[in-house]
């Protein structure tokens, strides 16, 4: 965790919404909004504040988009994303899989 | 007395046979894993009144015998829904007419450990003897991840096995594991120190205060409840159904609690969480930050990456499979091959099941006498059965190709990449796997279903499965465009017209389906658009034992289906068809028909001729009979409503007489025009009889609006009672499959209306 924060944009970051990142793009995970079973689906599936995210495509229709967290690839679509907030990072140097 | 019953019991639990239970994350290659242990022993069911899969295989472990139940894959153990807090009852032994869980085996995916052991801190915690079983390791391996599995057992308290299902290693130690957890069930075994409690000391602090404080307060209220055994304290949820009730604001384990307390724990509830947040921070956000600090500290200094993470093959095949233009051209192609093969592999079997059927046919024709048992057995038995088991072939590769679809990590991808569309109509991708299967048949593709976790757009789903062209509407297009359909070559000769009508008409269902899903969304099932989260899984080469044991169970199934309800249709019809006339010179005509046919001698003109007049003779009777049977009323009955169809009374009685399963249909018409019950859709007898068919004034009956409106008919009615059935067993309520089949005959009926009246316009 600590390696993920001294790599940070110039440290002083922006948050935003995981959907804001471009394809390819890494962020670290703030919070999620909400406390309803969407937002527990995403914390249970491993959005859990601190763990690194890739944005790494969106389907060809432009949703929904795929992510990396924790190792896996999950596709979550643009409202769900909407309630990930994040910082943007660098690409992590440690690989996030377990 | 309570000497012999105490033996009895002590007899009933040492013959008991044992449960262990396979719980996991999707993914995980728990099925794999699961066949593995309990081979083609296999039963599915639902548990009562619920819509989880009941899958139970038998198996022997050391001197056990052993009931290996698989529960449906999750990512968590917190109850949302009645379904899953079913899920809990039978690990944790409370379900109804459920036995007690003696092992639980928790299997994750060794290359996603610490997501993994998410369900596993919550299994740990129903208290029941767990075994963690370290499923693809032989993948985890290939990746340069180590796991020492003796660090990780000791952190966790629990037996530890590393096994990788699709190899078939670790098997035997999996085994060897459940069974000494057997041996030392009841005393406190190898692992007796307690285990870690992943939230914090405050947590559990909390949970103990509300449970005292609803066990007083039921101790005081439970007075008037008159039965003494069943007292209010009982009632009370027992632990890990009341850390639930703190974890999960309006889960199932609260609403329980409320429909069994009575709202009035509602107020205890909400101070305990007011309490708890006051303390540490909201809860939701609480357990999860918990569950992963518990799996990270567990996981300490067991796992290491011994080399560099080669590029993972998964990575470079989501580019092609999921790029904007190649992941499109994929899927179509997927898709085209897919059905092509289900068409072209499938014709020898089909034909070697008609053949077969015939002979059976022959067979019985040469034993048994004219008369009214070989008419039920030839007539309604072998062509009702017959006609429905001759798509055995086509169901089984469908099957065989969506499981592999399924299994190698594909079918995820697909959901993804169609997503955006189905979300237009209303629906979602994981829509796509149930719509699709039910091209071959709705009935699995209803019970499909079961993987969108959203209520709405599950049952908007299940509404419109039974819309895609099943392949029991395959024989009544392929009939009708064989007799009526002229074989003209369009576009410079590349494409005939009889293929591009079988297609739009399989394009009919998919274009009605659409406004149908969109208006439910709209009305009956109006909510926020449902959350879309799933995991796209690593690809993997299919296991050859779970695609086997998918497609065997699915055939198995249909047999079941044709020996059970299309058996039991057939001989109601049948019956209709037979019943009441007097068949007596019917059977006399036929039995001198054969005496002829077998006779020995030259074949002269007077024996043709004779022959000829008394084969006329048996069809006019036949004919008349059917006429005046029940069957032959109430199509006269019906006729007045299906002639702005286009439709005479024989279309009429087929239609009515196929509602039990649309099939049923080829034999009808069959039997109608006196033909006998063997007739199928290569029939020549049953095309010409259809063609010749005229009405009282000398029309023909078969026109070609009249044939596409019977298509349109077919492809848009709720014909079929296995669909209806699953309806109502997967939405567990009648008003569902009420609506389904009312819509549904409507529309066919204004489908097929308008087909008619706007095709006599034009032809």
């Amino acid at each position: 965790m600590l390696l993920l924060r001294l790599i940070l944009n110039n440290g002083d970051s922006v948050v935003t919404t995981l959907d804001q990142l471009l394809p390819g793009q890494f962020g670290q995970i703030v919070r999620i909004d909400g406390f309803d079973s969407i937002a527990s689906r995403l914390r249970e599936m491993g959005f859990i504040p601190g763990q690194s995210v890739q944005f790494v495509r969106t389907a060809p229709l432009g949703d929904p988009m795929k992510c990396s967290v924790q190792g896996s690839r999950i596709a979550v679509r643009s409202g769900e994303a909407r309630r990930v907030y994040i910082e943007p990072i660098l690409k992590p140097s440690v690989e996030p899989r377990s | 007395m309570a000497h012999s019953a105490e033996l009895t019991r002590s007899a009933a639990t040492s013959k008991r046979t044992l449960r262990v239970a396979l719980v996991g994350n999707p993914n995980t290659g728990k099925s794999t894993l699961f066949n593995a242990l309990a081979g083609m022993n296999v039963r599915t069911g639902n548990y009562p009144g619920v819509t989880i899969e009941k899958k139970i295989g038998r198996c022997n472990i050391g001197t056990y015998d052993i009931d290996l139940v698989d529960l449906p894959g999750t990512y968590s153990m917190a109850p949302r829904s009645p379904d899953e807090l079913v899920a809990i009852e039978v690990l944790t032994g409370d379900a109804k007419n459920e036995p007690d869980v003696d092992v639980i085996v928790c299997v994750v995916n060794a290359t996603l450990l610490q997501r993994n052991l998410f369900l596993f801190s919550q299994i740990v915690e129903l208290g029941k003897p767990t075994i963690l079983a370290l499923n693809m390791s032989d993948a985890a391996e290939a990746r340069g991840i180590a796991i020492d599995t003796d660090q990780l057992s000791k952190n966790l308290g629990v037996r530890v096995v590393a096994t990788s299902a699709s190899k078939r290693s670790g098997i035997a130690d999996l085994k060897e594991a459940i069974q000494s957890e057997l041996d030392h069930r009841g005393d406190k075994g190898a692992f007796a120190e307690p285990r870690k409690r992943p939230l914090p000391d405050e947590f559990y602090l909390v949970c103990d205060e509300l449970r005292k404080e609803l066990i007083e307060r039921a101790c005081t209220t439970g007075q008037h409840s008159g039965d003494p055994s069943k007292s209010d304290q009982d009632l009370v949820p027992d632990q890990y159904l009341i850390e639930r009730m703190l974890l999960d604001r309006g889960g199932e384990a609260e609403r329980r609690s409320v429909r069994r307390l009575g709202a009035a724990v509602l107020p205890a509830i909400s101070a305990a969480r007011e309490k708890l947040a006051a303390m540490l921070g909201d809860s939701t956000e609480l357990e999860c930050s918990a569950r992963y600090a518990w799996a990270a500290a567990h996981l300490d200094g067991v796992v290491s990456q011994t080399r560099a993470k080669p590029h993972s093959a998964t990575d470079w095949l989501d580019a092609i499979l999921t790029h904007r233009v190649a992941g499109m051209v994929c899927f179509f192609a997927i898709m085209l091959v897919i059905f092509q093969c289900i068409y072209s592999f499938s014709s020898m079997p089909m034909d070697l099941i008609d053949g077969a059927t015939g002979a059976v046919a022959d067979l019985v024709t040469s034993f048994v006498a004219p008369g009214m048992l070989r008419s039920l057995l030839v007539d309604g038995v072998i062509a009702g059965v017959g006609g429905v088991l001759i798509f055995l072939p086509q169901i089984v590769l469908l099957f065989f190709f969506l499981a592999i679809l399924e299994d190698c990590g594909y079918m995820s991808r697909a959901a993804f990449l169609v997503d955006r569309v189905m979300v237009t109509f209303g629906l979602s991708g994981k829509s796509f796997l149930p719509l699709m299967s039910s091209f071959a048949c709705a009935v699995p593709g209803i019970m499909a279903t079961r993987v969108i976790e959203n209520r709405r757009d599950r049952f908007a789903t299940i509404m419109v499965a039974p819309l895609m062209s099943c392949s029991a509407r395959l024989p009544v297009y392929l009939l009708l465009i064989a007799a009526f359909v002229p074989a003209t070559s369009v576009w410079g000769g590349w494409i005939s017209t009889q293929p591009l009508v079988l297609m739009a008409m399989y394009f009919v269902g998919v274009v009605v389906a659409i406004p149908i899903a969109w208006l439910l969304k709209k009305t009956l099932l109006r909510g926020e658009v449902a959350p879309f989260v799933l995991e796209l899984p690593d690809y993997k080469v299919p296991s050859v034992r779970v695609v086997f044991s998918r497609v065997w169970e699915a055939g198995r199934e249909f047999v079941v289906r044709a020996g059970t309800l299309i058996f039991s249709a057939s001989i109601l019809i049948w019956f209709a068809g037979f019943w009441p006339g007097d068949h007596s010179r019917q059977f006399e005509v036929q039995r001198e028909i054969e005496a002829i046919v077998v006779s020995d001698g030259p074949d002269s003109t007077q024996k043709t001729e004779k022959l000829e007049s008394l084969e006329d003779e048996h069809r006019r009777l036949s004919s008349s009979l059917l006429k005046n049977s029940a069957l032959g009323m109430i199509g006269r009955g019906i006729e007045p409503i299906v002639e702005p169809l286009g439709w005479d009374w024989r279309i009429g009685v087929g239609a009515v007489a196929s509602f039990p399963a649309r099939e049923v249909i080829i034999a009808t018409l069959g039997t109608i025009y006196s033909l006998g019950g063997e007739v199928d859709e290569q029939d020549d007898g049953l095309i010409a009889a259809m063609r010749a068919s005229t009405w009282p004034d000398g029309r023909p009956v078969f026109t070609i609006p009249v044939a596409l409106s019977i298509m349109v008919f077919f492809a848009l009615c709720a014909q079929c009672v296995s669909t209806l059935f699953v309806i109502k067993r997967e939405t567990n309520s009648w008003f569902w499959p009420v609506l389904s089949f009312s819509y549904m005959t409507a529309l066919a009926y204004a489908g097929a209306f308008m087909t008619y009246q706007v095709g006599t316009r034009f032809f």
